[in-house]
């Protein structure tokens, strides 16, 4: 079984980040970036599932020479090989997805992992694109994987509380805190990882769907005021809720 | 590595007082590779997950607790990264090892536990082991199966190492040795499964040994109170006819203070870097809390008071981690080459560090007081949050302390500076001398005015190289006035291995700022400018101060005029606005919230 893992390099969130000239991506300039957090999720759960069945896994990233950087982090991590789908244009995620599919579909898997979402644009789409690319089934928002035979049952996060679905191969899975404990990179593994083959491959173009405009810094968040400790307080509370809030 | 480094014609140990570095030369922070970067972040991750959660834990010494996280570190291969491949270990590079001891100084007293066993509790055995004890322990202590621990001192021999009074007599049949002694403040004493142990063979014949734990006649005492790093285990340890196999003699016998020192030669360098790792997380702990802490409707980060602080720890910081990725430039770069020229594995390693223990005496020392100053200042930002064990800054003041005491207490390694230098030039080692005598002569000619120099941080590098002058011009002086009985002014000695000591970190810091300045342009190593630069300005002013007092214990009439003209002219700086520059500085750690260099 070749298992596909599909993962991001994300600045990462302890860094304050500043947005670039263009106003349209962020200034890379002494942010670091790791693998992204949730994709952390989807290679441990490729690694434990190839531990249990035997097979290969295999790390794909889109994006540009960067990228390189978390795939050997997966690599290292356990991951047998890389494929490096080089691009140094800012894809949406149609185009994410479709340069994916393509791999995948080349690569023969049928079962692949990725987070539910990379913590830098928070689109959250390309898992289930990717699928639908493919036509794959997918399951999203994963806590629990269980694979058996051609059967696959998982539990997902929903508003509340949580779902138990089952589908079979072939299946996208997108992962969520919790699915598992990622394992650390040992440093036996970042040795065997410098062995291990990284493919490049171009991306074809997609023409894009979606177009970033603008990027904008949130707006800084006034501190919280104590109007008053009993019912006197109410009806200034409800005017500004009103008036200043604008919720009510 | 980059090329330029391969091919680096480093300086031998001591040489950078008469000679110049060429900055491409050095290793830096900025020359740390992916591979060496993931492996930080390995230790990174794992001390954040599994260290910070627990550290009210670990420094209760919770059972079992230490003991389990060496052996999760084991499994991680952080225990084995300085062993060969062949022994189970990583066989990491001697940077990819500071690297690591960075990273590993941010843990508190599980650093101490770690840095016990895979330094000297292990190194030993790398060192100076036969095969059958390499391949006999090796493998565990790297896996974490085996913990280590290192035991030189005794009751009343602390600095005075070899004076230690443990015996080893030797059985009638020939087929073992008798140990009996006692051993104090060893650490992981409490579960240590071998001990690294000397001991005097027929009297005076100082030897090293290797002992199993569960040998009968070995005891362990009770857990000592300390005042920080409460969650490393230490103890004394007491040694009633302990039966040891001839096998374990560790090295020849009488050759042992060949193991202590040279063992002690790599501790040093290594734990200049962990306080200098160490240093720099509490420095971000103080941004942060800088940042977040309003006084008078303002973060307290916006004081000038608090700026000055921010800034000179940086500064401190940026200068230690510079002096320290060069030392271990050098130590590496010249493991490599006797490798390649067919030195065996162990002596090339033992080579190095005893070629460059001059520069590790001063890791050291300024390493680790450098750290002090950082967690001293940590508090005082916090204020009265900085006395609650609420916040960390509690944990990393009493923390800090012992580093100035262990692997050879900061005086005694001061002496070895000076002790090392005078020996080094005797011996033809070093030229020392030849310089020395160049200076005296320039002193008699008038001082050239020639043209300001140009370039970055050019003036303070002139300034460097006339702070050299100051120290060999004193030093020179010094050791005609005393000859052999130099070793009696210890004042004297003190000053000059300050003045070394200044002038090894100024110069450190000057060299990575102009690698960096070459590589990505002026304006982008701004930052790097202002803290050489604020560093170097006050440091010119120590060196100065150290030479008065140096010069005024020994010189009289005509010769302390001389030496204190001479003092003027070779610690000349002209003085720059620091209070702009360290603003300048701390509002580039307020805006990233952590120092991140
Ligand atoms: C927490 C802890 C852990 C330790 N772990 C270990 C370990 O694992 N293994 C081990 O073998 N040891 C260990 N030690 C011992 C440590 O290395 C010694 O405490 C240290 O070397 C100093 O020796 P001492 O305590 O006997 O002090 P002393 O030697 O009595 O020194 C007292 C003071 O006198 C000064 N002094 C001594 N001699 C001179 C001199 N010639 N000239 C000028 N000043 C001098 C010292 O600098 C110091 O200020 C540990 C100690 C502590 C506290």
């Amino acid at each position: 079984m070749k298992i596909a893992v599909c993962v991001s390099h994300v600045p990462d969130t302890a860094t304050r980040i500043k947005i670039a000239a263009d106003q349209k991506s962020i200034d890379p300039a002494g942010v670091s970036f790791v693998l992204n957090p949730y994709d952390e999720y989807a290679v441990e759960e490729a690694l434990k599932t190839k531990e249990k069945f035997g097979g290969e896994v295999v790390v794909l990233s889109v994006g540009g020479d960067r990228v390189k950087e978390t795939i050997r982090k997966s690599l290292a991590m356990g991951v047998d090989e890389g494929v490096h789908l080089k691009t140094d244009e800012a894809l949406d995620s149609f185009a994410i997805a479709q340069a994916l599919a393509d791999e995948i579909k080349s690569l023969g898997s049928e079962l692949v992992f990725m987070g539910k979402q990379s913590v830098d644009y928070d689109s959250g789409m390309v898992g289930q694109l990717t699928a639908e690319l493919l036509s794959f089934n997918s399951i999203s928002v994963c806590v629990t994987f269980n694979l058996d035979g051609n059967t696959i049952t998982a539990e997902r996060e929903i508003e509340g509380g949580k779902e138990i679905v089952e589908t079979s191969l072939p299946c996208i899975i997108t992962a969520q805190k919790g699915l598992n404990e990622p394992r650390y990179a040992s440093l036996k593994g970042i040795m065997a990882a410098k062995k291990k083959v990284i493919q490049e491959k171009p991306v074809a173009s997609t023409p894009a769907l979606v177009e970033n405009l603008q990027l904008k810094m949130p707006t800084a968040k006034n501190p919280g005021r104590i109007l008053g400790t009993d019912s006197s307080a109410v009806p200034e509370l409800v005017k500004l809720l009103h008036e200043e809030a604008k919720v009510i | 590595m980059s090329d330029e480094l391969k091919n680096n014609h480093g300086l031998k140990g001591g040489e950078f007082l008469t000679k110049e570095t060429d900055p491409v030369n050095v290793f830096t922070p900025e020359d740390i590779s992916e591979d060496q970067k993931m492996m930080a972040d390995t230790a990174k991750d794992f001390i954040e997950k599994e260290i910070w959660t627990k550290l009210d834990a670990i420094d209760n010494q919770e059972p079992g607790l230490t003991v389990k996280l060496m052996e999760q570190a084991g499994e991680l291969g952080l225990l084995g990264a300085s062993v060969p491949e062949e022994y189970g270990g990583i066989g990491g590079d001697f940077n990819t090892n500071t690297v690591l001891a960075m990273e590993m100084g941010k843990s508190h007293s599980f650093g101490v536990s770690f840095a016990a066993h895979t330094g000297i509790g292990t190194l030993p055995i790398l060192y100076y082991g036969t095969k059958e004890q390499k391949d006999k322990y090796l493998p565990k202590l790297a896996s974490g199966e085996m913990k280590s621990a290192y035991c030189l001192t005794e009751p009343t021999s602390g600095s005075d190492a070899l004076a230690a009074k443990t015996t080893a007599v030797l059985s009638d049949d020939g087929k073992y040795y008798i140990l009996n002694g006692q051993k104090m403040w060893i650490t992981n004493g409490g579960f240590a499964d071998i001990l690294i142990t000397f001991a005097q063979v027929e009297g005076d014949k100082f030897t090293s040994f290797i002992i199993p734990t569960d040998t009968p006649g070995f005891t362990r005492g009770e857990e000592e109170h300390k005042l920080g790093i409460k969650g490393s285990s230490t103890r004394a340890l007491f040694l009633d006819n302990v039966k040891v196999p001839v096998e374990n003699v560790l090295g020849e016998i009488g050759k042992g203070h060949y193991i202590a020192f040279n063992v002690l030669n790599v501790g040093r360098f290594k734990l200049g870097a962990m306080v200098t790792g160490g240093a720099k997380k509490y420095l971000s702990v103080a941004i942060n809390y800088a940042n977040e802490r309003k006084q008078f409707g303002k973060p307290i980060s916006s004081f000038g008071a608090i700026k000055y602080k921010l800034a000179e720890m940086a500064s401190k910081i940026f200068v230690s981690e510079a002096a320290t990725l060069r030392t271990s430039g050098l130590i590496n770069d010249l493991e490599e080459k006797l490798i390649s020229e067919g030195t065996s594995y162990s002596d090339a390693l033992i080579k190095a560090a005893e070629e460059y223990a001059i520069e590790s005496s001063i890791m050291k020392v300024f390493g680790s007081e450098i750290l002090d100053y950082v967690v001293d200042e940590v508090v005082q930002v916090h204020g009265g949050y900085g006395y609650s064990e609420e916040y960390p800054a509690a944990r990393g003041y009493r923390d800090s302390r012992i580093n100035r005491i262990f692997e050879g207490t900061n005086e005694i390694n001061r002496l070895l500076v000076v002790d090392m230098l005078v020996k080094r030039s005797m011996k033809g080692r070093l030229d020392l001398l030849g310089p020395a005598m160049a200076i005296q002569k320039e002193l008699m000619s008038i001082p050239e005015f020639g043209n300001e120099p140009e370039g970055v941080l050019a003036k303070e590098l002139k300034a460097v190289q006339n702070a050299k002058k100051a120290i060999l011009m004193i030093a020179g002086s010094a050791v005609q006035k005393f000859m052999m009985k130099l070793a009696e002014q210890q004042e004297i000695i003190m000053c000059v291995t300050d003045m070394v000591i200044e002038a090894y970190a100024c110069e450190s810091a000057i060299l990575r700022t102009q690698k960096l300045a070459k590589l990505k342009g002026e304006d982008a190593v701004a930052l790097h400018i202002a803290m050489t630069q604020v560093y170097v300005s006050d440091a010119i002013e120590r060196i100065a101060l150290h030479g008065k007092h140096a010069v005024t214990a020994f010189a009289e009439a005509d010769e302390l005029k001389m030496l204190n003209l001479g003092l003027k002219r070779f610690t000349k700086l002209d003085p720059i606005n620091t209070t702009k520059l360290r603003r300048q500085i701390a509002d580039e750690l307020i805006e990233a919230n952590e120092y991140k260099l």
